[in-house]
């Protein structure tokens, strides 16, 4: 195997976040410095706490690509959809301005803008880069991000320096151009197309200096990667130590998307996804610091509002064109509620725990659509958030999806098919708290040895975690649980 | 001699971005190469920069109406494993 990057620290695999003992989400910002915990603290997607207060959106001005990635087809857009890449409305920079500043006039938690596509921002300089002057010269209140392949990124480092950019995403899902020549097919480059290993080289050779190029001129780098089982998956974790030896904050692994009905060739070839407890299992040998990061949901590329919550339907061109947005005024509203949220969340560092009864460790889930609250029925649940709990602590993991398996009375044709995706994705835990949840499901999922619950109905998730580990505790009832080693 | 787009274009801009002569602009339905402007890129660059970076199979067709890229010439997918089809034999797709 051939690796371009070679300067890898050698050193020996750091243990997960779990065995450092980073417990509380406060504590996974705890190992960066001081200047840049305060950049990334009211970031909804760095901080497990700001992400229930803050919001972020993103404007698909980018519509060109210059790759081809087996995990994405250009035909398909639809709104339904809801993973990277996708959107349904490609805008003008004039028009992502005016959506920008409406939004933020409206949702004054809007905190961070970002472009990520619906192709490569960086394939798309001129759109791309006309937004962002303008933000950052008309709304100097919203942080600015953007993600990119990195083919073009040695080219435009200097220009994102310029612009004040918080943070750059690159997705990098490997360094072997072997591995590289099955994932992406061709790349658009120097003029010409560029097939196969070839291709793959130069993209891996581009990302790697963009990124140092990036550290140096001090511009905050993460690196998302896809995992793709028998692909790249055995691959990350060299991928993950080489981007943190260069200088990238955090990486990200992402599991694949591979529906036959999108039409890419992965969806058509029968390439599988990982499994939740695969994916787990290797962002707990890649992320030493990186749990924060974990409750990636994978948003639409033109997203609008909280994570895992899309308002996009409120801000549609004909809803903003005609509005007149004062700035600000609407720029001095945001502060003030910033500032409220900041000091609410900085007044509730977590009180230490009153001393439980201690015990096994277990993984529990939570149907929840957001706020930080489980206010979500088990069968309409797209996902369920993820939690280490023992007698101590409450550790969040991240979010798993699922298949719907009930969206309504009149349509659960394969009730039974559906329902199985969520018993597949809560295989290995103990417990899952929801709002609601049928008597068909509950049995099954007492059945698995998975306690159900809806009585914590509209709580706070951490406190209900905690409350309902110990009745079960008491009961006897985690005694003989799988624990999460046992799942490892 | 020009080059020309078809139907099955999804308006992505990538060419428009690349061609040396301004010959390609937003139509009604999809992008269009102006045939009038179209230089098959001669004097620029070696290859046709539009059929260089288009993304979408059957998406272009060189001057002769050729289709330059058939299917799987991009995707790698093979013909038997391609998306449904009408009745008309169009892939389906959903237009944005
Ligand atoms: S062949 Fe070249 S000149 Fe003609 S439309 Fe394509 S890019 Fe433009
Ligand atoms: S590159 Fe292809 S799909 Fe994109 S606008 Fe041009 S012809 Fe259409």
């Amino acid at each position: 195997m051939e690796l371009i990057a070679t300067s890898a620290a050698t050193e020996p695999k750091k243990a997960g976040c779990h065995a450092s003992g980073c417990g509380s989400s406060d504590d996974s910002l705890a190992h960066l410095p001081d200047a840049l915990r305060e950049q990334v603290q009211n970031h909804p997607c760095f901080s497990e706490k700001a992400h229930h207060h803050f919001a972020r959106m993103h404007v698909a001005v980018a519509p060109a690509c210059n790759i081809q990635c087996n995990y994405c087809n250009r035909k398909y857009d639809c709104s339904n959809e809801s993973r990277p890449g996708v959107v349904s409305e490609v805008l003008s920079p004039d028009q992502a301005v005016r959506k920008v500043k409406a939004v933020a006039a409206a949702i004054p938690q809007m905190t961070v803008l970002g472009i990520a596509g619906p192709g490569d921002p960086l394939a798309n300089p001129e759109r791309t880069f006309t937004t962002f002057r303008r933000l950052a010269e008309e709304t100097p209140d919203i942080k600015l991000c953007v993600s990119t392949n990195g083919l073009r990124l040695p080219e435009f480092a200097d220009e994102i320096a310029r612009y004040n950019i918080q943070h750059v995403t690159i997705t990098i899902n490997c360094l072997d151009p072997d591995i590289g020549a099955r994932i992406y097919p061709w790349i658009y480059w120097n003029h010409r197309r560029i097939r196969g290993r070839k291709a793959a080289k130069i993209l891996i050779r581009n990302q790697l200096k963009g990124l140092e190029m990036l550290v140096e001129r001090g511009v905050l780098v993460k690196v998302n990667s896809v995992m793709i089982p028998g692909v790249n998956d055995a691959h990350l974790e060299e991928v993950s130590r080489v981007v943190k030896d260069k200088g990238a904050f955090l990486h990200n692994v992402m599991p694949l998307i591979a529906e036959a009905e999108h039409g890419t060739f992965y969806g058509l070839t029968g390439q599988r996804a990982p499994s939740g407890a695969e994916l787990r299992r290797l962002q707990d040998s890649c992320a030493d610091s990186m749990s924060m990061m974990r409750h990636c949901r994978q948003c639409r590329a033109d997203a609008v509002g909280m994570l895992g919550e899309d308002r996009g339907q409120e801000f549609t061109l004909d809803k903003i064109e005609h509005l007149e947005v004062d700035y600000s005024a609407a720029m001095e509203k945001r502060r003030r509620v910033q500032a409220a949220i900041m000091k609410t969340l900085n007044a509730a560092t977590d009180p230490a725990p009153a001393p439980q009864a201690n015990g096994p460790e277990v993984l529990m889930a939570v149907a929840s659509k957001g706020q930080g609250v489980i206010n979500e029925h088990f069968g309409h649940a797209r996902e369920f958030l993820l939690y280490r709990v023992d007698g101590n602590q409450v550790e969040p993991l991240g979010a798993r999806k699922v298949d719907l398996y009930c969206t309504g009375s009149s349509d659960c044709p394969e009730e039974e098919n559906r329902l199985q995706g969520h018993l597949d994705a809560l295989a290995d835990c103990a417990a899952v708290l929801c709002a609601k949840i049928g008597f068909g499901p509950w049995q099954q999922l007492e059945a698995l040895g998975i306690q159900p619950s809806g009585a914590y109905a509209y709580e706070p998730i951490e406190e209900a975690l905690m409350h309902f580990y110990q009745e079960l505790l008491g009961d006897g009832k985690l005694e003989s649980q799988r624990g999460v080693q046992a799942s490892a | 001699m020009p080059l020309s787009i078809t139907d099955r274009c999804v308006n992505c801009y990538a060419c428009q971005d690349v061609c040396p002569s301004q010959a390609i602009s937003r139509g009604a339905q999809q992008f269009h190469i102006d045939p009038a402007a179209c230089t098959e890129c001669a004097g620029h660059f070696a290859d046709p920069q539009c059929a260089s970076i288009c993304p979408v199979e059957e998406a272009l067709l060189d001057a002769d109406g050729k289709t330059i890229h058939p299917p799987g010439s991009l995707t790698g997918i093979p013909s038997t494993l391609r998306a449904p089809r009408n009745h008309q034999g169009d892939p389906l797709r959903v237009l944005p």
